[in-house]
């Protein structure tokens, strides 16, 4: 591998735009270049219950964009359904223009944490090495070109001093980045990230948005579950609301708006909260639920959510 | 210890003893390397699932060719193992019933159906029958040679396979999700590992028998789990102590008359197992407790270090220390 090709992942680079609130520069936006991912009528169910109903969008390439909502309002399954992991009951999927069995080798994938048994017998590079395997094809096994690359790719995420550390040994932000640096493994283009900011310290979060600017001055689209709604104006180029069926899909600056969220989380806040306490909902209280959920800025609101 | 030497060289020299010897050490080590995967995939109980299951499709082969031959036994027990692991499938797929709860079912209503048939067959006076019953807990000293040939080329076969497909079958076991997602077919792989697990049940049924054949795929891999942190090395210690296990039931039960190879070999598995329980490097008891005392030590000659830095500044306190 050339190490053209490994400034092409992005491992070298430096971090660009660091500080820099997405609100304050413009979406990039290339007219007739074919969108990175589009996603037509997507529905999904579990049993009788539809979990996913009729989502549309174009993901435009090099932006980091969130998809946020309520508990239960389909942010995994949506991911996994575009990825082809979950069966979807209609709709259609392209990424690059094409269906994405034909792509997957362009695709990176984070699933969330806890998907794993973190008690399995290997150690960390061994997992950042499995980001390869995609690549090797059938019963080829990862020789030296690998390992340097799964190492690299641990350098990337502050995480080669841990490389022979067995995986259960490692903490609960260390084994996210040992995730991290499996995608990065995978050098893709368009990277899939279900919740990898989820119960990790202040140091791996920095950590992470640092990776995710620098996936994107390298011009790739970073697709991530999200569930903090005060970060997300920070992070995020564009977000994603979701409940269910799509609520609205943008320009952070423009979409990001407390109508918007109101109608993501409202109604289904509003039932919440009658429902754990009728007085309160009968005393006029509960209405002041939805209107926390409706100030992205306040910390308040990600506790409400839950 | 000469007549110990003496009866080991036996077991190499007479042919007979050897071939048995020899098969019991690959089914041994087929079995504990696939044990490994099924374990780490939390499937511990299928290969018990799976041999119950097969006992009727013996029972059925029996029954439809009126013959004793075991390729033909084989393959009713396969048919039939597959059926009962695509019932467990259906039933967890289709209903809320828990795997657990599924197993339990498939298991007891297959090994129900094997246990009428058999009953049927032995008294419908057919003299053939007679050796049906001994797949209840095997029987590898009676073994012919070609039975033992059929044992060992599938067993070989069977840690052939496991080594070849090492990297896919490992991403399966630790993240099917991802593997999915960096595009391996990963329903073909979990068949393809389901039907080595079938297969490595069915072939060792006619040595160790139904009811204990789990025993094979199952003790060696988690016995291994105590001595690494490594899946390579998890798989080669596995197949290790299963070679070991089979060797030693061929020896002890050519030594002593009346004792059975297959569950000689079994509880050769499970002293393995006890070994590993307390001596095993990376998780043994004694490991453990060793960890937890040099844990101990520093902890307190750290506390020891802080008191006597303190009793510099303060002589009465380092007297309280001490």
């Amino acid at each position: 591998m050339s190490s053209s090709e490994r400034n092409e992942i992005g491992l070298e680079a430096s971090p660009s735009e660091q500080g820099q609130g997405a609100g304050a520069r413009p979406a990039r936006r290339q007219e007739g270049a074919p969108p990175v991912l589009e996603v037509s009528g997507l529905s999904s169910a579990y049993r009788s219950q539809a979990v996913l109903r009729e989502v549309s969008f174009e993901a435009p390439q090099g932006e980091l964009i969130a998809i946020v909502g309520p508990n239960g309002a389909g942010k995994s399954t949506l991911i996994k359904t575009i990825l082809g992991l979950n069966p979807s009951l209609g709709g259609s999927v392209r990424a690059f223009g094409r269906p994405v069995a034909e792509v997957r080798g362009r695709i990176g994938y984070v699933p969330q944490r806890e998907s794993v048994d973190w008690d399995f017998p290997t150690h960390a590079l061994d997992v950042v090495m499995m980001g390869r395997y995609g690549r090797l094809g059938w019963f080829r096994r990862p020789g030296r070109k690998e390992k340097a690359i799964a190492m690299e790719c641990l350098r990337g995420v502050g995480m080669e001093a841990f490389a022979e550390r067995q995986i259960s040994q490692l903490s609960g932000g260390q084994q996210q980045r040992i995730f991290l640096a499996r995608a990065l493994a995978q050098e893709a283009d368009l990277y899939f990230m279900d919740e990898p900011f989820a119960g990790v310290d202040a140091a791996t979060e920095k950590a992470i948005v640092e990776l995710l600017r620098r996936l994107r001055s390298e011009g790739k689209t970073v697709i991530v579950v999200h569930h903090d709604l005060a970060t997300v104006p920070d992070y995020f180029d564009s977000v994603l609301l979701l409940n269910v069926s799509l609520q609205a899909f943008g320009p952070t600056a423009e979409t990001f708006t407390q109508e918007n969220l109101q109608r993501t989380y409202g109604g289904r806040m509003a039932f919440a909260a009658a429902a754990a306490s009728p007085s309160a909902a009968e005393s006029g209280s509960a209405a002041a639920a939805p209107l926390r959920a409706a100030e992205p800025a306040s910390a308040s609101a990600k506790g409400a959510e839950a | 210890m000469n007549g110990l030497w003496n009866s080991f060289s036996a077991l190499a020299s007479d042919p007979n003893l050897r071939w048995i010897a020899l098969g019991c050490m690959l089914l041994g080590l087929s079995s504990g390397m696939i044990g490994c995967f099924a374990y780490l995939r939390r499937q511990s109980l299928m290969g018990d699932t799976i041999a119950h299951t097969a006992l009727p499709g013996i029972c059925v082969a029996f029954l439809l060719s009126g013959t004793k031959s075991l390729p033909l036994f084989m393959l009713g027990a396969v048919a039939a193992g597959i059926v009962g692991t695509l019932a467990i499938r259906i039933i967890t797929a289709r209903s809320r019933i828990k795997p657990d709860a599924a197993m339990g079912i498939v298991l007891s209503s297959f090994f129900g159906v094997g246990i009428v048939l058999l009953t049927m067959i032995q008294h419908s006076g057919d003299g053939s029958q007679s050796g049906l019953d001994k797949f209840l807990f095997g029987q590898a000293a009676s073994m012919i040679g070609s039975d033992v040939q059929l044992m060992a080329g599938v067993s070989v076969v069977l840690a052939a396979a496991c080594t070849l497909l090492f990297k896919e079958f490992k991403l399966l076991s630790f993240d099917p999700a991802f593997a999915k997602g960096a595009g391996f077919p990963v329903s073909v792989l979990d068949f393809i590992l389901q039907a080595l697990f079938v297969t490595a049940v069915v072939a060792g049924i006619q040595a160790v028998g139904v009811v204990l054949v789990a025993a094979l795929l199952i003790t060696p891999a988690v016995s291994a789990r105590f001595w690494t942190e490594r899946l390579g090395r998890m798989l080669a210690l596995s197949g290790l102590f299963g070679m070991v296990s089979g060797l030693l039931g061929a020896w002890i039960s050519s030594q002593v008359s009346q004792l059975p190879t297959g569950p000689v070999s079994v509880l050769a598995a499970a002293a393995l197992f006890l070994v590993s329980v307390v001596f095993g490097t990376k998780r043994g008891l004694l490991t453990a407790r060793l960890t937890r005392r040099e844990a101990r030590r520093r902890l307190l000659l750290h506390a020891a270090e802080a008191a006597s830095s303190a009793s510099a500044s303060s002589s009465t306190s380092a007297k309280e220390a001490g």
